[in-house]
């Protein structure tokens, strides 16, 4: 058994702390969201060239044959700066389908420039009605002479005004909640008939409710097999399952960090805040959230490539626990900050807000326990 | 700029963490396993399957069973009788003796006086207590809490005053565990009441039959005798039974606490309960169908299972940790605290799942006869059980006082 990083992977996350420690301080952050992609594009070609961007894919592929490990690595370390880049919905789901599913065109023309920082393309499969069941899809795709057409609707998509294509889940047969007779296809933003409703999200990111109305795509825009696209879907939800608990797991070791520090400086009744036991033990209980997260990260990140119900197991294990200790952390870390806790000034409540938004992507924590309970 | 990473990314290798079992390892699971097929003895097993106190006989038999195998001081040098494994090995060995259901063995000799003696003691020490250790002749208890000494060890009286060759106790020490059966007890005793309260400490190997001991019973909650006090009167124990030099006893002391902190997680056997737990409730009957079919009551048997992952996980990085720096240090109270919630716990679900056959009073003496016992025969340890897990929050150092050491050697507060 061994829970240790290789070299390389210590390389790795120093690199990323050195990145945020000199490009990203909260003035920077603020300046990333309040422009009109809400990240920085030069910040996104370094990620390609410093090799992040193609961590997660084969050599062939033209990535650097990374595993879940330094997916993890990654991803927890991008938490600590909290990162609003669109690394979940580009590579680790769009890269993630594109690399399981494209074909030699498809990689070249999407996955390799996705590699690259050239092209950001972004994934389309929630529902208003889908909440966090994958296979509940309305949006349908009809074959036409040419190639399909889509209509229907998507929630959530994340970084969709920023992105030059969607990979957008349509029904080609079977009813609403069926696995089989979802496809997938490559969609340019720019085409005739989609349309996007462009908004914020309270963690710093932007997003888009999408609309596609008799859209036409090509046969070629086709993303893998036709009917079979649910396997695709699941796969890549789970990678970015692993990447945002890893994320997780990164900003409550930050918050943690963080929250001892203000109790170690703020004074009342002539002392530390950190000198009060009723304190202590709750900072104690937040570690120890936070070791029990972490640990299960771990054996996550080990376990995804293991047979589909162990990986399954440990991701709702996982999913699960940071629902959680996300709550208790979050929580916490605000009620020990005191009023300055709930001050847009103050860091915490920054990481607070992503922290709470990931208890409920993928789903939350009552969604995956009812997934361990069935497996 | 990042020029320290273009390396990297132009030779970047991902290997995957390896969480797995080399061959080697598999191999010796099954060595362990088969030993415990071939060696441990049917009786005892089925007393421990049935939830059967067990006698001092039965402990000392199965001590010995492994002893005989050289693998029962597990941690200790090699060279004194330790095994030598690995991490890992260590591991399966102690999952595959909790599968099996094996009897828990006294810690106080092997795994506490033990490691105390060949560390600290002197050779005339080392030569007649620690083979006796390991072939189980001697029977440790431990001589620490006192009346007025609970969580606040280093106030405690029991004082020791050098007169010639001999020490002279007089005090009281309480809470110890089966002292109604022990040879010999270690002990901390003031020698000097001068200075820091920590500083006149000393740590003394005392025979238990040695005139002026006194054993009472102290009854618990559950009706059993467990824990006793031991009363000292004018008791002489000659000075060569002090353990490193007068006053240590507070360092040695810490030095246990860090050992005793990382067993008492106690998972395995947690993993093996939470196990029988979800069989028994395919047999308890609710309607037309079993408990099993409880939404709510399987939800938390689910996350106390997820908690105990978590949990195990936390252990395994804790002992990785070790193997590359030494001793525990204070991350082991992390693992007291999570692994006796989640006994506490577990034991609560055993209670809430067995209903009202939890309400019969099932004395030691109830649960060993050959009479039938009333309603299902797993019902019937179970709330004994659940009332003397309280204490597994209260030993050992309690878990507020576990939140102290964290918030200090940890958290820098």
């Amino acid at each position: 058994m061994d829970f240790s990083l290789t070299e390389e992977q210590q390389l790795l996350q120093d690199s990323i702390n050195q990145f945020i420690e000199r490009e990203y301080t909260f003035d920077d952050r603020k300046k990333f969201l309040d422009s009109e992609k809400g990240f920085n594009e030069e910040n996104w070609k370094t990620f390609g060239s410093l090799g992040w961007l193609g961590m997660p894919f084969s050599e062939d592929d033209g990535g650097y044959n990374g595993g879940p490990v330094d997916v993890m690595v990654i991803m927890e370390n991008l938490g600590k700066g909290l990162i609003v880049e669109p690394y979940v919905p580009s590579i680790l789901l769009s890269g993630k389908i594109l690399a399981d599913q494209g074909s030699d065109d498809q990689k070249s023309n999407y996955l390799h420039p996705m590699i690259s920082g050239e092209k950001i393309i972004t994934f389309a499969y929630i529902e208003p009605q889908s909440r966090f069941t994958l296979s509940d899809c309305l949006t349908k795709a009809t074959a036409s002479d040419n190639g399909f057409v889509l209509d229907g609707y998507k929630a959530l998509v994340h970084n969709a005004s920023a992105s030059d294509t969607l990979i957008v889940s349509a029904r080609t047969s079977g009813s609403q909640c069926d696995e089989k007779g979802i496809s997938l296809f490559l969609v340019d933003t720019n085409a005739k008939g989609v349309s996007l409703r462009n908004y914020s999200t309270i963690d710093g990111g932007k997003a888009s409710e999408l609309t596609l109305e008799n859209v036409s795509v090509s046969r070629e825009s086709l993303l893998g097999e036709m009917d079979e696209g649910f396997t695709a879907i699941d796969d890549a939800i789970d990678l970015a399952t692993l990447g945002i608990c890893a994320e997780a797991v990164g900003i409550m070791g930050k918050m943690n960090e963080m929250t001892l520090e203000y109790t170690k400086t703020r004074e009342q009744f002539e002392q530390k805040l950190s000198q009060f036991q009723a304190l202590q033990h709750r900072m104690v209980d937040n570690f120890m959230h936070y070791e029990q997260s972490k640990s299960l990260l771990v054996m996550c990140a080990a376990k995804m490539n293991d047979n589909t119900e162990d990986k399954k197991k440990a991701l709702a294990s996982l999913k699960y626990q940071i629902g959680l200790s996300g709550k208790h952390i979050g929580e916490e870390s605000i009620q020990l900050h005191g009023g300055m806790g709930v001050t847009d000034e103050m860091h915490i409540g920054h990481y607070f807000k992503r922290l709470t938004t990931i208890r409920t992507l993928y789903g939350n924590s009552d969604y995956h326990l009812s997934n361990y309970a069935s497996l | 700029m990042y020029n320290d990473v273009v390396y990297f990314a132009l030779n970047y290798r991902g290997v995957l963490m390896n969480l797995s079992f080399s061959k080697e390892d598999q191999e010796f699971q099954q060595e362990v396993r088969s030993f415990i097929e071939q060696n441990y003895p049917s009786e005892i097993k089925e007393k421990q399957d049935q939830g059967i106190p067990l006698s001092k006989e039965d402990t000392v038999k199965w001590h010995k069973i492994l002893n005989d195998k050289g693998w029962l001081a597990v941690n200790w040098p090699e060279e004194l009788g330790g095994t030598g494994w690995t991490i890992t090995q260590k591991h399966i060995f102690q999952n595959e003796l909790a599968a099996a259901n094996t009897p828990t063995l006294m810690p106080f000799g092997v795994n506490m006086c033990g490691p105390v003696i060949y560390t600290f003691g002197s050779d005339e020490q080392k030569e007649f207590h620690l083979p006796k250790i390991l072939n189980g002749d001697i029977w440790w208890c431990q001589g620490y809490s006192e009346p007025g000494s609970g969580s606040d060890l280093a106030s405690l009286k029991t004082k020791a005053e050098k007169k010639g060759d001999v020490y002279v106790v007089n005090g009281a020490k309480t809470w110890t565990t089966l002292a109604q059966h022990a040879d010999w007890i270690f002990c901390l005793v003031r020698t000097d009441g001068s200075g820091k309260k920590q500083e006149g400490i000393s740590f003394l190997l005392i025979d238990m039959k040695t005139p002026g001991v006194e054993v009472k019973p102290i009854i618990t909650i559950d009706g059993t005798h467990e824990v006793n006090m031991v009363y000292f009167d004018n008791v002489e124990v000659p000075v060569t039974n002090l353990v490193g030099e007068e006053g240590f006893g507070w360092s040695i002391a810490k030095f246990l606490l860090a050992h005793e902190r990382t067993g008492i997680a106690g998972i395995p056997s947690l993993k093996r309960e939470l196990d029988r737990l979800r069989d028994i409730t395919t047999q308890i009957q609710v309607g037309e169908g079993s408990l099993k079919d409880d939404a709510m009551f399987m939800s938390k048997l689910d996350r106390l299972e997820i908690k105990l992952t978590a949990a195990e996980y936390t252990e395994l990085r804790t002992l990785a940790a070790m193997s590359a720096g030494g001793h525990p240090g204070p991350e082991s109270s992390i693992l007291k605290i999570l692994g006796t919630d989640l006994q506490q716990e577990l034991s609560d679900l055993f209670v809430e799942a067995v209903g009202y056959y939890a309400h019969p009073f099932m004395t030691e003496e109830d649960l060993a006869s050959n009479e039938s016992r009333i309603g299902p025969d797993f019902a019937a340890p179970v709330m004994p059980h659940y009332l003397n897990y309280r204490k597994v929050s209260i030993y050992g150092g309690s878990n507020e006082i576990q939140r102290n050491v964290i918030a200090k050697a940890v958290l820098g507060l």
